[in-house]
C-alpha cells in the first residue's frame, strides 16, 4: 500500500471471472504521514481507507468482468463495519463477490481479514460507464499490470 | 399475490423512505417522487432482485438524452411496471 497515493491494493492472489469473486493482498505500510495525524501516539489504519481498499478491490472484479471495456465508480457504501483497529505493517487479504451487473451499475460484498479474522466489511455499489479517455483506460491498464492483474482470466471466463 | 406496481412501490417507500401511500401509478419517480439516479440505482437493483431481470437503464437513459424517448415513458410507475412485466415476459419465452 502506498496510503498518499491512493495505491491500496498489493498483488490480485485469484481472480475468478466465473465465480464472480476476486482475492487481493496488501501490506498496511509501517511508516506513513497519515499515521503522524491517525492518531499522534497511536498510528491507526484509517476506516475511510480500509474502506477504499474494498472498493478497489472489488474494482477490480468489475473491470475484469467488463474485460476492460468499463470503469466503475464508487457509488455508495452500505453495511459498512469496521470490526478491529488495523496498525502499521499490517498483512491484509481482501476479498469481493460480484453480487449483482446491472445496466450501467454493479453492487459487490466485499471484506478485509487480518490474520484470518474479519476486520471490516461492506456491500458497495459502482456507477459503471466507458472509461472517460484513452488515457485513463491506459493508467488503469498499467496499474493493472502492477499489481499482477491476471489477464488470461479475461479469456478464461 | 400483489401486482407489479404493489412491488415497486413497496420497493421505493423501503428504499426512499416514501409514505407508500404517496406512491402511486400515476407518480413519477423523478419529478413527483425527487428519487434521484443514486436512490434509483438502488430502486433498480431491489427491480432486478425482485423480478430477476436487468433493467436496461443505459439504454432508457441514452433514449431520453437523444430525445427519442420522454422520462414518462420510463419513470412513471405504471409504465415503469408494465416495462419490468415485458421484461420478464421476454425472460421466459
Amino acid at each position: 500500500m502506498r496510503l498518499e497515493y491512493f495505491q491500496l491494493i498489493d498483488r490480485i492472489v485469484a481472480l475468478d471471472l466465473k465465480q464472480r469473486t476476486i482475492k487481493v493482498e496488501a501490506q498496511v505500510p509501517v511508516e506513513s504521514t497519515v499515521f503522524e495525524g491517525h492518531f499522534p501516539g497511536h498510528p491507526l489504519m484509517p476506516g475511510v481507507l480500509l474502506i477504499e481498499s474494498m472498493a478497489q478491490t472489488s474494482g477490480w472484479l468489475i473491470i475484469g468482468q467488463m474485460r476492460f471495456e468499463r470503469m466503475p465508480f464508487l457509488a455508495a457504501v452500505k453495511e459498512a463495519k469496521l470490526r478491529s483497529f488495523v496498525r502499521p505493517g499490517a498483512k491484509l487479504e481482501l476479498s469481493a463477490t460480484l453480487e449483482h451487473e446491472g445496466s450501467g451499475y454493479a453492487v459487490t460484498k466485499a471484506s478485509v481479514a487480518h490474520e484470518g479474522k474479519t476486520v471490516c466489511d461492506a456491500e458497495i455499489t459502482f456507477r459503471v460507464m466507458p472509461f472517460p479517455s484513452p488515457d485513463f483506460r491506459k493508467v488503469m491498464e498499467e496499474t493493472a499490470n502492477r499489481i499482477g492483474f491476471p489477464m488470461g482470466a479475461l479469456t478464461d471466463g | 399475490m400483489s401486482s407489479t406496481f404493489d412491488t415497486v412501490a413497496n420497493i421505493i417507500a423501503e428504499t426512499c423512505d416514501i409514505p407508500r401511500e404517496k406512491i402511486k401509478p400515476e407518480s413519477h419517480a423523478i419529478d413527483d417522487l425527487g428519487i434521484d439516479s443514486l436512490d434509483f440505482l438502488d430502486i433498480a437493483f431491489a427491480i432486478d432482485k425482485a423480478f430477476g431481470i436487468k433493467l436496461p437503464l443505459e439504454q432508457w437513459t441514452q433514449e431520453v438524452n437523444d430525445g427519442k424517448a420522454t422520462t414518462e415513458q420510463y419513470f412513471v410507475l405504471q409504465n415503469l411496471s408494465n416495462r419490468i412485466d415485458s421484461l420478464v415476459a421476454a425472460k421466459g419465452a
